[in-house]
């Protein structure tokens, strides 16, 4: 399993980009989910699996929360969450 | 659109003969799937009319079960279980659907059968959950839905191969176009076994179980179809920053103005019905004590509320309409940044929304909530939302005191924007007390907000007549049932004790009596006693005040129409104790059928007593301030 859970270590990531920084229309590749296990799963469940590729799509009104298309499907993410959501720049073909 | 982009759409094929095993007597089947797969589409196809909802013993997830009568005079009962995306459960409707399909479910037999049914156009993803349900040994049919979107968008499938790799038979069908179904039928009638045994993932490991589905998915030739381009576009505007608002501004308007002007032609039309009966019963019977019981108390009473029927089902009407399109999800995501400052976490809205209709099935519909607090805190704030109970309470108020003008032209007038008020009033009492509540006793760190957004689709005319259906028989039954015997009561109250072998004036009689004691109370509201009576029966349940009132004023005036209802209240109270009595109904929590639900949700009575006590003192003050504010603005 490649959640982990580590809520006791704000900030102890700092190197590369989670979900919240994905600009709109860019694409990536999930590395790391940062939340407790049963979140994580759930996420997996819904296509965030590591590996796969995640797309920054819509928007709410002001900004919160934004929509990601992942698997094959749309699923909509409060900041708070998508901030924990670990990614890389996928290699661009 | 083409055909021959895609493989033929309805073909099954058993992986290999075998003889026909435990289904040929099957009693029951059991239909799983992940939430938008089309599950409750393919049962209402499949069951039609013919289903019935009840509540699963010791809980309160709600029960689905359908019959359909096949060949040779067979029947089979078809459950619709709640939509998962793994049997790890996570809430309790999950934890449901996982007992049933284990046989775990005290009172409800294991299902002889499971039709699993998947997204075709997302195939990769929903492919999870077929490791775990065949591992269940059941004989399992796996239909693959949205065969049409499927084709639409260049994706396809090789439904054979796929059975091959699956071990069990694969239908490609369009639940909501009817297509492909023979397969499902065949399957219920019972031609196949139990699946062949093939190697599944580890169900626990996601990445691995992804893996497989995306292995299985190409082994079966599996091509993704291109994104759905008309979610995107209506995305672009429906989510659009300063359109999205507006749009869901102009919905919302749009819904309220039909429902409370559209729907007029069609009350009158019931209204002249109940008229036209009323006199035909009056003239044929003798005069009688009895006549005039089914006259005033019956056909007045009563009446006055099934009125409401047609505004009633429009308002449903709606409802099915954003949710079966899919807009529904689009509203949440927009409304969530006003759900997050109130401390509720996303997975309430659902249930508010729902609370829009009848805060029960909303407290029900809090099962899917998986943190105990927030649970009890959406539970405790749902009766607040404006329930369809209220709006015949609402309609004849306005009606009554509201002249109409229009406010935006043709598009908002006076009284929509006075029920508007009134839905906005409800929820921001909503918000307040979530936010006290989150605040204090029920605080917790907050949950995660994950929320599917389904492409666009063309609601069915099937569901929505469906679900209108559903509704008006819920509400007829209420009619005949809870209303007719307070109708029935009210009225002997109405006319005993008997002075000189007839019947007293309406003061002198027990109703008028027990009105009368409460009058000082309500008093300072600008209430009198006859609303007090009305307000007494409603604590059974809020709509049925418009029925005691019809009856009151009808023994009064002889005139039972709703239209001498709304003359009679504009006589009998002022303005300010008619903008009280709105408000008064906004808060209060008068509804036995919610009081018992939330005492049975939290598990003892500390909660619902209190939730009683505290709209209850809302209902009283707010009513209070209103009469006494709008009083001094217009003297």
């Amino acid at each position: 399993m490649q959640a982990d859970v580590k809520s006791d270590a704000p900030g102890a990531v700092a190197t590369g980009l989670t979900l919240a920084e994905l600009p709109f229309g860019f694409e990536a590749v999930l590395d790391r989910l940062d939340l407790p296990e049963d979140v994580a799963r759930r996420l997996m469940e819904l296509g965030f699996v590591p590996g796969h590729a995640v797309a920054a799509a819509h928007s709410a009104p002001g900004g919160d929360p934004r929509v990601f298309r992942v698997d094959g499907s749309e699923i909509a993410l409060r900041r708070e969450t998508a901030a924990r959501i670990h990614v890389r720049t996928s290699p661009r073909p | 659109m083409s055909d021959q982009g895609c493989c033929s759409p309805a073909t099954t094929i058993a992986p290999e003969p075998r003889p026909p095993g435990k289904l040929a007597r099957a009693h029951s089947i059991a239909i799983v799937g992940p939430p938008n797969s089309g599950k409750s589409t393919l049962f209402n196809q499949l069951t039609g009319l013919r289903q019935k909802v009840g509540n699963y013993p010791g809980v309160t997830v709600e029960q689905r079960v359908g019959k359909m009568r096949l060949a040779h005079n067979k029947e089979i009962d078809l459950i619709d279980l709640p939509g998962v995306y793994s049997l790890e459960p996570r809430s309790e409707d999950e934890q449901v659907t996982r007992d049933v399909l284990l046989g775990e479910m005290k009172d409800v037999p294991r299902p002889d059968g499971v039709i699993l049914i998947l997204d075709s156009t997302n195939l990769g993803r929903h492919l999870l959950l077929a490791a775990p349900v065949l591992s269940l040994g059941l004989p399992t049919l796996v239909v693959l839905n949205m065969a049409d979107s499927l084709r639409e968008r260049g994706g396809q499938v090789d439904t054979t191969a796929l059975a091959r790799q699956l071990g069990t038979p694969v239908a490609l069908v369009s639940a909501a176009k009817s297509e492909g179904l023979e397969p499902v039928m065949e399957f219920l009638t019972g031609q196949f076994g139990v699946p062949a045994p093939v190697e599944l993932p580890v169900i626990n490991d996601i990445p691995k179980c992804r893996e497989w589905a995306t292995h299985i998915g190409s082994r079966a030739a599996y091509r993704a179809p291109s994104p759905p381009l008309w979610t995107r576009r209506l995305d672009k505007l429906f989510l659009h920053p300063v359109a999205g608002p507006v749009i869901f501004a102009m919905v919302v308007i749009a819904v309220f103005q039909v429902i409370f002007t559209g729907a007029v032609p069609l009350m009158d039309g019931v209204e002249w019905m109940v008229n036209r009966s009323g006199e035909w019963v009056a003239g044929v019977l003798p005069e009688s004590p009895v006549r005039d019981l089914l006259v005033e108390g019956v056909w007045g009473g009563v009446g006055a509320v099934i009125v409401f029927l047609p505004q009633i089902l429009l308002l449903f009407l709606f409802i099915g309409i954003l949710e079966d399109s899919g807009y529904m999800a689009r509203a949440a995501l927009i409304a969530d940044r006003t759900m997050s400052k109130a401390g509720l976490q996303g997975k309430s809205f659902i249930p508010l929304l729902s609370a829009y209709a009848c805060a029960v099935s909303a407290i029900m519909a809090t099962r899917t909530i998986e943190n105990r607090r927030d649970r009890i805190a959406t539970i405790l704030i749902a009766p607040f939302m404006t329930c369809s109970a209220r709006l015949p309470v609402y309609t004849l108020i306005i009606a009554a005191f509201i002249p109409e003008r229009p406010l935006l032209g043709h598009f908002l007038g006076t009284r929509t924007a006075a029920m508007m008020g009134l839905y906005l009033l409800g929820f921001l009492a909503a918000v307040a007390t979530a936010r006290v509540l989150k605040s204090s006793v029920l605080k917790t760190e907050r949950t995660p907000f994950l929320l599917e957004m389904p492409p666009y689709r063309r609601p069915t005319l099937r569901s929505l007549a469906l679900r209108l259906y559903d509704r008006a028989k819920i509400f007829v039954r209420r009619a005949g049932t809870v209303i007719l015997a307070t109708a029935i009561i009210l009225w002997l109250l109405a006319h005993l004790p008997l002075v000189d072998g007839g019947a007293p004036p309406i003061e002198g009689s027990v109703a008028g009596t027990i009105g009368r004691a409460v009058e000082p109370v309500i008093e300072p509201l600008g209430f009198n006693w006859k609303i007090g009576i009305g307000l007494i029966t409603s604590l059974a349940a809020r709509e049925v005040i418009v029925g005691t009132l019809g009856t009151i004023y009808g023994i009064e005036s002889g005139d039972e129409t709703s239209v001498g209802l709304q003359q009679a209240l504009h006589k009998d109270i002022t303005i300010g104790g008619a903008v009280a009595l709105l408000v008064f109904f906004a808060f209060a929590m008068q509804c036995m059928s919610t009081v018992a639900i939330v005492r049975r949700e939290t598990g003892g009575w500390k909660w619902p007593l209190l939730q009683f006590a505290y709209m209850g003192t809302l209902a009283y003050t707010g009513a209070f301030l209103a009469n006494l504010i709008v009083t001094a603005i217009v003297s």
